[in-house]
């Protein structure tokens, strides 16, 4: 608008802070990575707590809290409570933080287990047994999905808060993006299974374009019916055991994810079946 | 067709045109009445629009909001739209003030029956908002009063807050237009009807049904309740008359958002005769 | 660029003339598309040589399937449909459509110059010159023309080939839009073992075969044309019964079969992207920083999305089911309402391209309550 907004001084700007949990610093990388829009960023925020670019703290409340990561220790499970507390917008950002991340794996195995094969003195680790998903500990106002987020998508959520106004973020399947930039659909034409049609655009089809299957970085797409295509793909001749490895990856934890290949895992269980 | 409907046809339909923010008037809560004028003047001379009609609001950066235009067609040089918060354009909108420019498509889409209406007595029944798309109707009703029957606005709100343009009710009722309310909770101090709308069109006294016209707008349920009413009545079917809202993205026919069965709600509607929609009004997510 | 003209008389040209046909239209300024393969399927691109044409290539489809297969002969045009349809070069999947400057006196508004790069359209099929003629009247026949699709498509040449084949997924008879060409192209060619039989269908068809080196049709070259035609008819098998279909759909919006086909369909919006006559779009705001400088882009969107019906205060269509039957009655239904025609051409690109094999015919075959269809998705 023509009105002339007063250029707010750190005292009014909205205060930003970025918190890390159980997860790889590639989608706070992602923000670093947006250098030019990073910069404007900086001016119309402060940014007040954010490890990975400044070793400046200020305490909170934070107007807008960035969370990545899982939660994977008990400190993390009290740690989340408090940086609730001092948030007023709490977006979740990468599939860490919104579906529990790679590290969900860790869901399907004994902890005790890998504790003793990785450290040499298992004694001092204090885990979980499970990593989950940030909304599952505290109340969520945003998430940003992906593995790693997309920078675009993270500015325009920043951009749309300050605003004032409703991030918009995608929420269609990747097959659209696919078809839009004139990809053939793999599956299709060659039957390698792709999760493009149940997972949620942002990445903008990047492995589909280089001929690889989707495998659901950005989670499942909203109202998406997983099991009509795991049963597809397995009619089509697809290994079970390949489609288990496909949904448990980034987002293995995201619920339809979850329960296609729980389901699919049992039924290889119950005939003995684990070839891959 | 108007001048500028006729022109936007001929040129790019997406060519949206700069207006200013002339006067602000609050109305209710979360609502507001933007006094607009066209910032090229030629524009401003031949924009002109039939009532029901609405134009697409640009802001630039945010995005469109279809909005019926809530004031009278033959005033000239500037128009108002009275407008909801209800999502980021029209938040936008919220924040602007005197003096700020935004973009305008329009006019788009179908007018209340005026001709169809001549002659006989016409009934207006809506609620809450729905009044501000009614407005322009109820303006060019009593410009021409002389040429209908009986006038009456019949109006429903949730509490006596949340009543539209109140300060207008006098003189419309001076001009003409009988002006019934009613509100769903009453408050302190509130000592008229309670109940919902469509109530009023079934007590309300009706000298020749068959030559009534309706203009109803509001939720799809009230509408359809009041269609009911008014079928009740002995007004028939092609005299009731509702205006549909939908998502409108082009505002043309070009994009498909807002189809209803066979009606672009957008070019077809947003005015349509009840009994051609009727039967897929009561279809669950159609 | 091709109204319809009076029946002519065919030519013919051997396979060579394609090239200098190619390389004539190339020198007029046009950018030639046709046939291609890439990424494991007959696509179209930009093409400057019958050499990137598919010579010796079959496509097998069926319900979620399709496979690029050497034949046994090196017909250039010996396939049937792809998963690109002419939409991309007409209707494009992003263009802008308007700006806005912010400048000291306000909000300036501006719309695009038309682009005006003349396409020639190599190897269009009888059901893709109907799904154009349907998106003609969709951008152009209304009270709003789209100067978008408007500018490129009175640019473009088309030259039509006639199917000798079909697919298991075609049925273009059921829709009467095919396999033959009868309208809606500047040149139409039926490829024969040594050439093409050519008919010209506009003027300026008529005025490119001119600069070509022709030879007059043999009788043997017109019976072979004929019986390469006649094949694709005899080869289609998929029927679609279309008697009162529109009647049927909107009668039955309350029928169990859009719960089943609606618990399989995946919302992936596949069907829509790869259809040629399907037109829904949004346009969205591209900004700076600043917001002082935006573009509205337009993009393809599919009435399969859920935001596609959403307005602030709720969704219209909130369950995949109420999505597909938005779009199979609206194709096969009140398209019919708005534009006077049906809006499938019987391709079959939807069945062949939608990740869990639905099939449109047999959806329309279980709600009029013909015999056995099978269950969506399949037996497992």
């Amino acid at each position: 608008m023509t009105t002339k907004q007063p250029t707010p001084t750190t005292a009014t700007k909205p205060k930003l802070a970025v918190f890390k949990f159980a997860s790889c610093d590639g989608c706070q990388l992602s923000l670093l990575d947006a250098e030019d829009e990073l910069l404007a960023v900086a001016g119309i925020v402060d940014i007040a707590y954010f490890l990975e670019a400044t070793s400046r703290i200020k305490d909170g409340p934070y107007d807008i809290t960035l969370v990545e990561g899982s939660i994977t220790t008990p400190h993390d499970e009290q740690r989340i409570q408090e940086v609730r507390r001092k948030s007023k917008y709490l977006i979740t950002i990468g599939a860490c933080a919104t579906a529990g991340g790679i590290q969900a794996l860790r869901n399907w195995a004994d902890i005790e287990d890998f504790t003793q094969a990785v450290y040499a003195s298992p004694q001092y680790i204090s885990t979980l047994a499970t990593s989950t998903a940030i909304a599952d500990h505290v109340a969520v106002d945003f998430e940003l999905r992906g593995c790693p987020i997309n920078q675009f998508q993270l500015i325009e959520v920043l951009k749309s808060l300050l605003a004032g106004r409703k991030p918009r973020t995608k929420t269609h399947s990747v097959c659209m993006d696919c078809k839009q930039r004139g990809n053939v659909c793999i599956t299709v034409a060659t039957g390698e299974p792709c999760l493009g049609p149940i997972t949620q655009s942002g990445c903008g089809a990047i492995c589909p374009t280089y001929n690889r299957g989707c495998y659901g970085c950005f989670g499942p797409a909203t109202q998406t019916h997983a099991q009509s295509l795991t049963d597809h793909l397995v009619r089509e001749g697809a290994a079970p055991a390949q489609l288990v490895q496909l949904l448990r990856n980034f987002n293995s934890a995201a619920a339809p994810f979850l329960e296609q290949s729980n389901r699919i895992q049992d039924a290889m269980n119950q005939e003995g079946d684990n070839r891959v | 067709m108007t001048q500028l409907e006729a022109c936007t046809r001929l040129l790019d339909p997406w060519l949206a045109h700069t207006v200013r923010i002339v006067d602000i008037t609050d109305e209710i809560a979360d609502v507001a009445t933007y006094h607009l004028e066209f910032v090229d003047p030629d524009i401003g001379k031949s924009f002109s629009f039939r009532a029901g009609q609405f134009n697409m609001l640009y802001l630039p950066g945010v995005g469109e909001a279809a909005i019926s235009i809530s004031s009278d067609p033959a005033q000239r040089g500037t128009l108002d739209h009275t407008v909801r918060i209800a999502g980021n354009v029209t938040g936008e909108l919220a924040r602007a003030g005197d003096g700020a420019t935004f973009g305008l498509r329009g006019p788009f889409g179908s007018a209340w029956p005026i001709e169809e209406a001549l002659g006989g007595d016409v009934v207006i029944v809506t609620g809450g908002i729905g009044l501000a798309p009614l407005r322009p109707a109820i303006y060019e009703l009593l410009n021409r009063k002389d040429e209908f029957g009986e006038l009456s606005l019949l109006y429903g709100a949730r509490n006596p807050f949340g009543m539209l343009y109140t300060s207008e009710y006098d003189d419309w009722g001076r001009r003409g237009l009988s002006v019934t309310t009613t509100v769903d909770r009453a408050s302190p101090g509130w000592d008229g009807n309670v109940g919902v709308v469509p109530q009023l069109l079934d007590r309300m006294p009706l000298s020749d049904p068959a030559n009534t016209t309706v203009m109803c707008c509001g939720p799809e349920v009230m509408m359809w309740y009041t269609a009911r009413s008014a079928l009740g009545r002995g007004i028939p079917p092609e005299r009731i008359w509702i205006s549909l809202e939908r998502n409108m993205n082009c505002a043309i026919g070009l994009c498909g958002h807002c189809q209803f069965g066979p009606t672009f709600v957008c070019k077809d509607g947003p005015v349509l005769r009840y009994d051609r929609v009727a039967s897929l009004l009561r279809v669950e997510g159609f | 660029m091709n109204p319809e003209t009076t029946e002519t008389e065919c030519v013919f040209f051997p396979k060579i003339e394609l090239q200098s046909l190619i390389t004539l239209l190339v020198g007029d300024g046009y950018h030639v598309v046709g046939p291609t393969i890439d990424q494991a399927a007959i696509v179209y691109d930009k093409i400057t040589s019958v050499d990137q044409l598919p010579r010796g290539w079959t496509d097998q489809q069926e319900a979620a399937k399709y496979r690029l297969e050497r034949r046994d002969d090196d017909a250039l045009f010996g396939f049937v449909v792809g998963p690109h349809s002419w939409k991309k070069y007409l209707f494009p999947p992003l263009t802008t459509v308007a700006s806005a400057q912010k400048t000291e006196s306000g909000w300036q508004m501006q719309t695009p110059e038309p682009d005006t790069t003349k396409y020639a359209f190599l190897g269009v099929r009888a059901c893709e010159l109907a799904a154009i003629a349907i998106q003609d009247r969709v951008f152009t026949g209304g009270p709003y023309v789209d100067p978008v699709y408007k500018a490129r498509r009175s640019n473009a040449f088309i030259i039509a080939v006639n199917c000798a084949q079909s697919a298991s997924t075609c049925f273009c008879t059921s829709m009467n839009t095919g396999p033959k060409c009868s309208s809606g192209f500047d040149l139409a060619l039926t490829e024969l073992e040594d050439g093409f039989e050519v008919e010209s269908g506009s003027d300026i068809g008529a005025a490119v075969l001119g600069r070509l080196t022709t030879q007059s049709l043999t009788a043997e070259h017109s019976t072979m044309a004929a019986a390469a035609r006649q094949q694709a008819v005899d080869q289609q098998t998929k029927q679609l019964n279309t008697e009162g279909i529109r009647d049927l759909l909107l009668g039955n919006l309350d029928h169990p079969r859009w719960k089943d086909v609606g618990d399989i369909c995946l919302g992936c919006t596949n069907c829509t992207m790869v259809c040629p006559t399907c037109f829904c779009s949004s346009v969205e705001e591209v900004s700076d920083l600043a917001n002082e400088n935006v573009e509205r882009q337009r993009h393809w969107d599919s009435c399969f999305n859920l935001s596609y019906s959403s307005m602030s205060h709720g969704t219209t269509r909130n369950t995949i089911a109420s999505r597909y039957r938005q779009w199979l009655t609206h194709k096969l239904g009140s398209w019919e309402n708005q534009f006077g025609t049906s809006g499938c051409v019987g391709c079959g690109r939807c069945i062949t391209w939608c990740p869990v094999g639905i099939d449109l015919t047999e959806e329309v075959a279980a709600i009029r309550g013909d015999a056995a269809p099978k269950p969506p998705g399949g037996a497992a």
